[in-house]
């Protein structure tokens, strides 16, 4: 358990070094939601390429340290219904809200944004919510 | 040159994502689940992220332009909207079903099976019907 807060922790300063160098090199805030979603709607037609190698970075890196572990298992739910309600609640939702863990967590906090923290508590609460509701009441994941 | 460097910070992104186990959906839902087997890995995780984040902030705070050119991003919007709040509560809600937010779910895709890529599909459809549910949300709020 200790080791798993200790990889979190050094996990979360990978996280933090990403959003640094994004914003100080780059000029942007390291919003995952953003950037996938400006590809999505065509909004960030202007800065494709830029938002493009973000996102092969996010997804190249694992597959470069996946060989390095024995065995990873991320416990992803097998019924396809609730990833599918998920995936749409978090599709629509981030891009309302115009931020997710990174954007309005990672960055709008560290930033002392008054957003960043108004979203992170609304959205920490609907989900341990939903966690109950669906996990303890309902039973469905 | 601003292609390399954000495909730096999204490969520092995805490796942290990958070693704090924010990718293992059971690891988000542990941290929400505050009254099953709670999980506090996740606060770890934010907190390591803040530590750069800040010190970043203070150094743009000092610089003029970003290192590459360009402009930094305005200043934080201080308005609370509806759809801040509505936005997030949907979000939220999606992320304890699941266990995945947009950036571990794009970082899981390439090893954690099916599950992840049926997730991050309709995450995308999601994202294309956005725009046309939150222009609604604007059109209804009362003139003030």
């Amino acid at each position: 358990m200790v080791m798993d807060w200790v990889w979190g922790l050094v996990g979360g300063l990978l996280i933090g070094l990403g959003g640094a160098v994004y914003l100080l090199a780059n000029g942007r805030i390291m919003g995952a939601s953003g950037i996938i979603g400006g590809l999505v709607d065509g909004t960030g037609r202007r800065d494709a390429v830029e938002r493009v190698a973000f996102l092969a970075g996010v997804f190249l890196l694992p597959v470069l340290l996946y060989p390095l572990y024995t065995s990873i298992d991320t416990h992803i739910t097998g019924n396809w219904g609730v990833l599918i309600a998920a995936g749409l609640l978090v599709g629509i939702g981030t891009r309302i809200a115009n931020g997710c863990t990174s954007g309005h967590g990672v960055c709008g906090m560290s930033r002392l944004a008054p957003r960043g923290f108004i979203a992170t508590v609304a959205y920490i609460l609907a989900g341990g919510l939903g966690v109950v509701l669906f996990r303890h009441v309902l039973g469905v994941i | 040159m601003r292609a390399l460097f954000a495909f730096i910070a999204g490969g520092l992104f995805g490796s942290g994502l990958f070693i704090s186990g924010m990718t293992d959906t059971a690891k988000v839902q542990g941290w929400l689940d505050v009254f099953g087997a709670w999980d506090p890995t996740l606060a770890f995780v934010m907190g390591g992220a803040m530590i750069p984040m800040a010190i970043a902030w203070i150094i743009r705070a000092r610089r003029d332009t970003p290192v590459l050119g360009g402009t930094f991003p305005p200043p934080a919007p201080r308005e609370i909207d509806r759809k801040l709040i509505i936005g997030s509560v949907l979000f939220g809600a999606g992320w304890g079903l699941a266990g995945l937010c947009p950036g571990p779910s794009l970082a899981s895709l390439s090893y954690g099976g099916i599950g992840h890529w049926v997730f991050f599909v309709a995450m995308l459809g999601g994202m294309l019907v956005a725009p046309r549910l939150s222009i609604r949300l604007d059109r209804t709020v009362p003139a003030e």
